[in-house]
């Protein structure tokens, strides 16, 4: 059931971002070139995005736990530490490189085009390698 | 160029949003695509396993099903800058699992919850990526 849920949920997200056309990189560079070719779509995204998270979260939050599980598991960290600085600005730059970031590289797996295929495999590997370091370097930060 | 999309761009926003809303309702988590991709690989800290891999099945799977259902192709113009696309892959997977969160994690659900981590987090990756592209594309390329 879990399994069906999450499928569906995935889906919807991916769907999400396909008809938001934030599965093209090339909307996500232009939105990014304020001063060249500017698309402002993909402020229309965060936008209905947050708004209906923002409302929907609250909703939700007023239970005591989630349908399938024990309680909800939300990130509790207020501070500011240099992963928090290093990271994004590290992701940032490879959005900018790729017009990538890691939601729209899998949604856009399945249409095959060479410069995904190369994505998202680095992707991956870039993932497991801050995962490795994360876990054994002088700061482990919790998951 | 591509066309300035407000309508469709505002819906499937809403949509991302509604699969984060009911991801909370649902499992209790954050639906920031970093953390459950990155969660796929070891070390393994929790049981959510199966559930992270059914997210990831069904992003994957999205624009075929859409595809099928609408009859049409999803418009994309990928870099064909193989060696560009696989730095460009490195840095985006280390650099979010690295600060905890992407577009997604930090940028919608964390921005939603108003948590102070995602507000910095979600300003320096825009920063960052800006001056990416205006590097890339008006310093070098222009």
């Amino acid at each position: 059931m879990s399994f069906l849920v999450n499928l569906a949920l995935g889906l919807l997200f991916g769907i999400g971002l396909v008809v938001s056309g934030m599965s093209n990189p090339a909307k996500v560079l232009n939105f990014l070139d304020l001063f060249g070719t500017w698309d402002p779509s993909l402020a229309f995204v965060m936008g209905g995005a947050v708004i209906v998270a923002f409302v929907g979260y609250r909703v939700v939050l007023k239970r005591d736990r989630p349908i399938a599980a024990g309680r909800f598991h939300l990130p509790d960290r207020s501070d500011i530490d240099a992963r928090i600085l290093v990271g994004p600005a590290i992701f940032g730059i490879g959005w900018g490189l790729g017009g990538f970031c890691p939601g729209p590289a899998l949604t856009a797996l399945g249409l095959g085009a060479p410069g995904t295929l190369v994505f998202v495999p680095a992707m991956i590997a870039g993932m497991w390698g801050a995962r490795a370091l994360g876990d054994t370097g002088p700061r482990t930060a919790r998951a | 160029m591509t066309d300035f999309t407000p309508l469709a761009s505002l819906l499937g926003g809403m949509m991302i949003g509604l699969s984060a809303v009911l991801l909370m309702l649902w499992e209790g988590r954050i639906a920031g695509i970093s953390g459950i991709a990155g969660r796929l690989l070891p070390p393994y800290r929790d049981n959510a396993f199966v559930s992270r891999f059914a997210f990831v099945l069904g992003l994957v799977a999205a624009p075929l099903l859409y595809a099928l259902a609408t009859g049409d192709a999803v418009q994309q113009t990928v870099s064909s800058n193989l060696p560009l696309m696989a730095v460009a892959g490195l840095v985006v997977g280390f650099g979010s699992v690295w600060g905890n969160g992407c577009t997604s994690g930090h940028g919608v659900c964390g921005l939603s919850r108003l948590s102070t981590r995602s507000f910095v987090a979600t300003g320096i990756f825009m920063a960052a990526a800006i001056v990416t592209v205006f590097v890339t594309r008006h310093v070098i390329g222009g």
